[in-house]
């Protein structure tokens, strides 16, 4: 199985949930397909949600909830 | 007590701002910063920095402990919140009082009755300053919310008490939507804030947005006059004026007692603002709320009335009696300010965190440019997108629009996508040269206008 990594056009800071009382969009070990979403960028108070372009099975996040993130970083990886 | 060490907890143009003044008064300045600002200009400027914490506001501008860890380290006497991030935390003006140093800004307990929007509300209608008909306290049961909205009449907006800066606002045309939006609302402001509760208010349609900037010192309470805020998108103030050409004198003196009137009722200290709409056709004025802090566009009423509001808010803070009398304060000119954002107007305003390239600052008579960029520096992605504040100054508002379009010219930056084409274009608009404006003007204005919005002549 191939393993792709998503990674991030934007800079910013990375969230894991759509706000800080709601649970992550996804888990490791969560299955998507392509188009859902695993994040959000904020870039100057203007949030992006951050999709996958491949199906398969999140088996890392290769930042934490709230970092800071530069463009060309890796965010997560899927296996598909 | 008089003020020695002032510690800035914030960053950008206001923490540059805030240190000049405290160079002026002899203040040695102490710069708290998050990595992502350590080669911010407050930090070159600041007599001392600390490092806070990461570029996550939440872990450094915004973490209690951390600031005071600091100023408590640096042995600072006094500490300066800005406006935004800790500026209206009222248990953070707590905890600096209570370590023993001066809070600039009124006392936490002011910041929770008049930051607090429903009970700002009370202490208006008690200081018999009109009020937005609407709910006259914070309602959380969504079935007596509904008949109160039906009773106020619709359009009906929906706020966070604990909001601000326009989020977690939501308008309802109807009972349906209402019904809709109000869950939402209440939803969103507590993961936003904290707190969930809600208050209604009657939509004014077409109002101006204009504000009172005072003054107090616990005793004595001045009012700086108003500016006018009426340029908003998205309920994001982009362009500012002092004093407003919609008043007339008669309204003005009645707006702006009304102003002092609630100073005085909560024994303010510090420098506050009072916001009002205010209904051409009815030359009615409703209070709105009242923000406990220093604002984005002060620069327009230090332009107007010759005060230096940020210096006057540290005396205060350092126990000094204000240095004026109502008497003293005297309306010259008109004074205009523009948000220089990095935005690109041409893409809806996308955020544009680039590299300042090839400077020039504008200059010459009656301008002012307050800001925190240097040749080569990297806008930091995490924090809000302002870039610095064009303010300029002249004997009356047509010669002011003159200067601004002069003054907006002379502004490069190199390849960074600015607001800078927004206000070219809005200087030489028909409506805003007349002033026939209002808060909800400019949104379907740059929908029909996105042709003028693009970047040209370098800028």
């Amino acid at each position: 199985m191939a393993k792709h990594e998503i990674r991030s056009q934007l800079p910013g800071m990375f969230y894991r949930k759509p706000s800080p009382e709601e649970p992550n969009y996804k888990e490791i070990g969560d299955t998507v397909e392509v188009g859902d979403v695993i994040g959000l960028i904020e870039v100057m108070k203007t949030f992006t949600p951050v999709s996958v372009d491949t199906a398969g099975k999140i088996i890392s996040f290769e930042v934490d909830d709230a970092d800071a993130i530069m463009p060309g970083q890796v965010l997560a990886v899927i296996e598909g | 007590m008089s003020i020695n060490k002032l510690l800035i907890a914030n960053r950008g143009e206001i923490a540059v701002r805030i240190i000049r003044a405290a160079k002026e008064l002899g203040i040695k300045t102490v710069q708290v910063y998050s990595a992502a600002d350590a080669s911010s200009l407050a930090v070159e400027m600041a007599d001392e920095a600390v490092e806070i914490g990461p570029a996550s506001a939440a872990k450094s501008y915004l973490n209690v402990e951390a600031v005071l860890k600091a100023a408590k380290d640096t042995g600072a006497d006094a500490v300066h919140p800005g406006y935004g991030f800790l500026a209206e935390n009222a248990n953070f003006a707590d905890a600096v009082e209570a370590a023993g140093m001066a809070f600039v800004g009124p006392t936490g307990e002011m910041i929770r009755s008049m930051g607090d929007k429903a009970s700002a509300r009370r202490a208006a209608q008690s200081a018999n300053v009109p009020t937005v008909p609407g709910s006259d306290g914070v309602i959380d049961d969504m079935e007596v919310a509904q008949t109160l909205a039906a009773s106020i009449g619709y359009p009906v907006m929906i706020k966070a008490t604990a909001g601000g800066g326009g989020r977690g606002i939501r308008v309802a045309e109807n009972a349906e939507e209402f019904a809709t939006l109000a869950p939402q609302a209440s939803t969103e402001a507590k993961a936003a804030f904290g707190d969930g509760s809600l208050y209604l208010e009657k939509l004014i349609d077409d109002a101006r947005h204009i504000e009172v900037q005072i003054l107090g010192d616990g005793q004595n309470f001045v009012h700086c006059y108003e500016r006018e805020c009426s340029l908003q998108r998205r309920r994001q103030k982009v362009w500012e004026e002092a004093p407003s050409s919609a008043l007339t004198d008669e309204v003005r003196e009645k707006l702006c007692s009304s102003a002092v009137a609630l100073a005085k009722a909560v024994n303010y200290r510090g420098a506050g603002t009072v916001e009002y709409l205010y209904d051409d056709k009815s030359g009615e004025f409703y209070f709105i709320e009242m923000n406990t802090r220093i604002q984005v566009e002060h620069p327009v009423t230090e332009a107007i009335v010759g005060i230096d509001l940020l210096a006057e808010m540290i005396r205060i803070a350092g126990g000094e009696p204000l240095s004026v009398t109502q008497n003293d304060i005297v309306v010259r000119g008109h004074a205009i300010e523009v948000r220089i954002n990095a935005e690109d107007p041409s893409n809806n305003f996308a955020p544009f965190p680039g590299i300042v390239g090839e400077m020039r600052a504008p200059g010459g008579p009656g301008v002012r440019f307050d800001h925190f960029l240097y040749q080569g520096y990297q806008i930091p992605p995490f924090y809000d997108s302002l870039l610095g504040k064009l303010i300029v100054h002249a004997d009356n508002r047509e010669a002011a629009i003159t200067r601004l379009t002069r003054a907006v010219s002379e502004l490069k930056l190199g390849d960074l996508k600015t607001t800078v084409p927004l206000f070219l274009a809005l200087a030489d608009d028909p409506e805003v040269k007349s002033g026939n404006v209002h808060t909800k003007w400019l949104e379907p204005w740059l929908e029909a206008n996105s042709n003028k919005l693009s970047s040209k002549g370098g800028l």
